[in-house]
């Protein structure tokens, strides 16, 4: 079995509390076109609900777990947020000439596991406010998730590329979508606060690791990511070959589970 | 939630890393009752680096399983101090431990000693330059302690870390291939050195080519199965390439709960409390005389432990937190340069370097351990700094501790491109064909770089955070780029097909995004003169004497190498002259300031 912690309860109601308000986390003058009307709309569709204080998952980080049994089957992404994550991971980390890409390696899978961590619900990060905006080499200061980054950069994505192109981001040809990928990697737009920069970064990680992290965590199906790579995986054992200069090591990966391409 | 007091006891510990455990073990041997908390959870080998489990990229070094949850508390960052310092929300520049063994059961285990002028740095660097080669605002200061007088007691940390590493002399004596600029030693390593990997294999090849001196890195990594002093055994090391971030499922790389804590654990008189999380140390009325410590435990309680000696061995800025949230010793003012607590707090300058060799052969990047192969050529004093005009040097190295594939795709040499095709292909070819050289230099210690508390953000229990702030100096920017600059020789040997120089750029900030090290220094340090240092030469608080810090918070300013090594031969230093003399005094100063 995986060894992934239980799917939390994630409430799904449009009408769930909003983002976290105490925030001084102002947008900065370089961002170009901010989407407007977005407000009420994306904050709405964020997680709230649920959302303990830092302070409190701190005192009590048993909570965390402490989830209804009956909840552990729910999905984080919907079918509409999913159709972007597989166009959008597939760019990323696209099949060709050396090797599979995101999709065959089961990456947005991964990415939709990963969803249901502590992680993925900032228990791990220092989230007590204010947060204030600062310049970058001081490190990641908005008020958001793992998982509200997720549900506010696909919709913003989204309603941005709806004022682009008049489409949904799956639509558009793979040139396109690159295109929309870099513009936002390079902060052309921001979402409630969320430069878009910073939502393409965590996608771009969460692809790569998807791709390469053990199998037992939903992606690099196959082991098919360290094939590509030339990771022999959790073998942990190269006490024959540490000074076998004239040979490059031979044997293929190994997954946690056992596992072999 | 209740508050009680316990029974006291004659010692409590704050801290379960290698400074705790060290700390413990000798007072317990003196017959002391000792108490120690740690506010992390239980750990062990058996249960956290159960193979293959623990062979996990994604949960040891991206999720951060043994590290630091930063939610409970962290630091705020800055550059300057007319900046306003921001929380390290997300673990990335610098990666503390938590729980049973600290970062000690997850560090890589590159075990060095000191080099006896950096100890006295000060004082060697006036004597060989003149006083005038030292910058204004640089704050450079002796240790108090000597190379000679600490010379057992790395010899003895050596000994209970079943350290492997080649010897360059011993008892006077020329006796091996070791590193020639390395001090005498009173023995070998208790191991042979661990054997080169391939890319380590290159670089000695290329280096001494390049006319350097390449030497076997000393590392707590056991290169044949070991028992050390305590009896505690040792498996031997298999390049597993898990070392940094992992706890060793081999036992092979030491750790606090694998040499110490065994043999701690049987002492009747020895205590640990985990998810204990010590919030102060409490003080007499006279603010002299420390009387305990009181901690949170898992449910929330307030509980006081009194004790007659109080350590803390909380991690260096840990321990500087504590001291200012306690009220030992005076804070650190950097518009007056007085005060103590926070001053002089250094880091590590590394700067890392990427080799691309030709697509003929694979560098196995995956194969590693704690060792390598290193050059002390322009590390610390040992070239003639005059027409340089800077302090402090680097170690250049490779030290290949196992490089997988989500660190090797996102730290990728490329072209530039980040992600496509383009990037793929490139990340690939790079994972298979390239390797690192680390700079690992020294950083100097400035007036307006230091710790103290944050004005604006508090941790989960209500307390205030520590501040950083620190940056990048013209200093050791530029000795950085002059030791960086001394790989190009080795580069052209190697016959490599590309080189990414890993340089520090003069228009780029520290930067807390990017994994560095975790070799923070400094903030409360040992010194001979109260007025620039919150330590005396034993550890010993110079205000509340029944408190001793260790840690390499003590460190004056960072050096090149490892900071473990130093830790480790401070920590028996300290409680050699707690056991032979504090105990049999008074409980007083053990230096009359
Ligand atoms: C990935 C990594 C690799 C490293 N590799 C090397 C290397 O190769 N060579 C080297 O020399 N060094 C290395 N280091 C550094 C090395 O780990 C540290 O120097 C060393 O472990 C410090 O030991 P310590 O006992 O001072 O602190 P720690 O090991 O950090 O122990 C301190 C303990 O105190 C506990 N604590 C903190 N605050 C409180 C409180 N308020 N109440 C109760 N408990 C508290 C912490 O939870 C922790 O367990 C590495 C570090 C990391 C993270
Ligand atoms: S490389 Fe060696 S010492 Fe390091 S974790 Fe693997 S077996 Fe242990």
């Amino acid at each position: 079995m995986p060894d992934v912690p239980p799917k939390p309860v994630l409430p799904r109601s449009r009408t769930s509390s909003p983002l976290p308000t105490e925030t001084a986390f102002a947008p900065t003058a370089r961002r170009r076109h901010v989407v407007q009307g977005l407000g009420t709309g994306v904050a709405a569709l964020a997680i709230g609900a649920g959302r303990a204080q830092a302070g409190q998952t701190a005192s009590s980080p048993a909570d965390a777990s402490a989830q209804p049994v009956a909840a552990q089957n729910t999905l984080f992404f919907s079918a509409a947020e999913k159709a972007f994550l597989a166009a959008a991971c597939e760019r990323l980390f696209p099949e060709d000439a050396s090797g599979p890409g995101a999709t065959m390696l089961g990456v947005p899978h991964y990415i939709e596991q990963q969803m249901a961590t502590p992680w993925a619900r900032g228990e791990t990060w220092y989230m007590q406010g204010p947060h204030v905006n600062g310049p970058a080499n001081l490190g990641y200061q908005l008020p958001y998730t793992p998982q509200q980054l997720y549900r506010l950069g696909i919709a913003g994505t989204q309603a941005w590329v709806q004022t682009q192109h008049q489409t949904l981001f799956e639509n558009l040809p793979p040139a396109t979508q690159d295109a929309v990928l870099s513009a936002l990697e390079h902060n052309i737009t921001q979402f409630d606060g969320l430069p878009s920069g910073q939502f393409f970064e965590q996608l771009r990680a969460d692809t790569i690791e998807g791709a390469f992290a053990d199998p037992r965590h939903g992606g690099n199906r196959h082991l098919a990511g360290w094939t590509m790579m030339g990771f022999p995986g959790a073998r942990g054992d190269y006490m024959d070959w540490v000074d076998r200069y004239d040979t490059p090591y031979p044997y293929g990966p190994v997954s946690i589970n056992g596992e072999t391409p | 939630m209740t508050d009680k007091t316990l029974p006291p006891v004659d010692a409590v510990v704050v801290g379960a890393g290698w400074a705790g455990c060290i700390m413990a073990k000798e007072l317990c041997e003196a017959g002391l009752s000792v108490v120690m908390l740690e506010r992390g959870g239980r750990r062990s080998t058996a249960t956290d680096g159960a193979y293959p489990a623990s062979l996990d990229e994604l949960e040891g070094a991206v999720r951060y399983k043994l590290f630091q949850n930063l939610a409970h508390t962290t630091v705020t960052v800055r550059n300057r101090t007319d900046q306003q310092a921001l929380p390290y929300r997300r673990l990335a520049a610098f990666l503390p431990g938590e729980g049973v063994g600290g970062a000690g059961l997850h560090w890589t285990g590159v075990h060095f000693r000191a080099m006896p002028q950096d100890l006295r740095l000060r004082s060697h660097i006036t004597e060989r330059y003149g006083r005038k080669f030292i910058p204004e605002g640089m704050a450079l200061q002796d240790y108090g302690v000597t190379y000679e007088e600490l010379e057992p007691f790395f010899d003895r940390a050596e000994k209970v870390f079943g350290t492997s590493g080649e010897a360059y002399s011993v008892g006077g004596k020329i006796v091996g291939k070791g590193n020639p600029f390395a001090p005498d030693r009173s023995d070998d390593f208790p191991l042979p050195p661990l054997r080169d990997v391939y890319t380590a294999h290159l670089f000695r090849k290329a280096a001494a080519e390049a006319g350097y001196n390449p030497y076997a890195m000393p590392a707590a990594n056991a290169s044949h199965p070991y028992t050390n002093p305590y009896g505690a055994q040792m498996g031997p090391c298999n390049f597993c390439g898990y070392c940094s971030d992992y706890a060793c499922y081999m036992y092979a790389k030491a750790s606090p709960n694998v040499n110490i804590l065994p043999a701690l654990r049987r002492h009747e008189n020895f205590t640990l409390r985990t998810n204990a999380h010590v919030l102060k140390v409490l003080l007499d009325s006279t603010g002299k005389k420390a009387t305990g410590v009181v901690y949170q435990d898992a449910e929330g309680n307030q509980i006081t432990q009194p004790a007659g000696l109080v350590i803390l061995a909380a991690f260096q800025f840990h321990n500087v937190h504590l001291m200012l949230l306690s009220g030992i010793g005076k804070p650190y003012d950097p518009h007056s340069n007085t005060g103590t607590v926070g001053r002089n707090f250094t880091y590590q300058n590394i700067t890392n370097s990427t080799v691309l060799m030709p697509a003929t052969r694979t560098t196995d990047q995956f194969i590693g351990s704690a060792g390598g192969v290193a050059v002390d050529d322009f590390n610390c004093d040992n070239f003639d700094h005059g027409p340089h005009g800077f302090i402090g040097g680097s170690p250049l190295w490779v030290n290949q501790a196992g490089v997988k594939p989500i660190a090797g795709a996102k730290g990728a040499m490329t072209n530039g491109a980040r992600w496509g095709s383009d990037w793929k292909r490139q990340a690939l070819d790079s994972y298979r064909h390239s390797f690192t050289i680390n700079a690992q230099g020294s950083n100097m210690a400035y007036r307006d770089v230091y710790l103290d508390l944050d004005p604006t953000w508090k941790d989960a229990y209500g307390q205030p955070l520590l501040r950083m702030t620190f940056d990048w100096k013209d200093n050791d920017i530029r000795m950085n780029r002059y030791v960086v600059s001394k790989l190009d020789k080795v580069v052209k040997a190697l016959g490599a097909r590309d080189v990414h120089y890993g340089m520090r750029d003069p228009a780029k900030p520290f930067d807390v995004r990017d994994y560095q090290t975790t070799h923070l220094c400094g903030g409360a340090i040992m010194g001979e003169d109260p007025k620039t240092s919150a330590l005396n030469r034993y550890l010993q608080s110079w205000d509340v004497p029944n408190v001793f810090v260790v840690g390499a918070n003590a460190f004056p300013q960072g050096m090149g190498y490892n900071p473990t090594g130093l830790v480790a031969a401070l920590a028996y230093w300290s409680a050699h002259h707690i056991r032979t003399q504090w105990l049999k005094g008074a409980g007083g100063p053990l230096v009359t300031p």
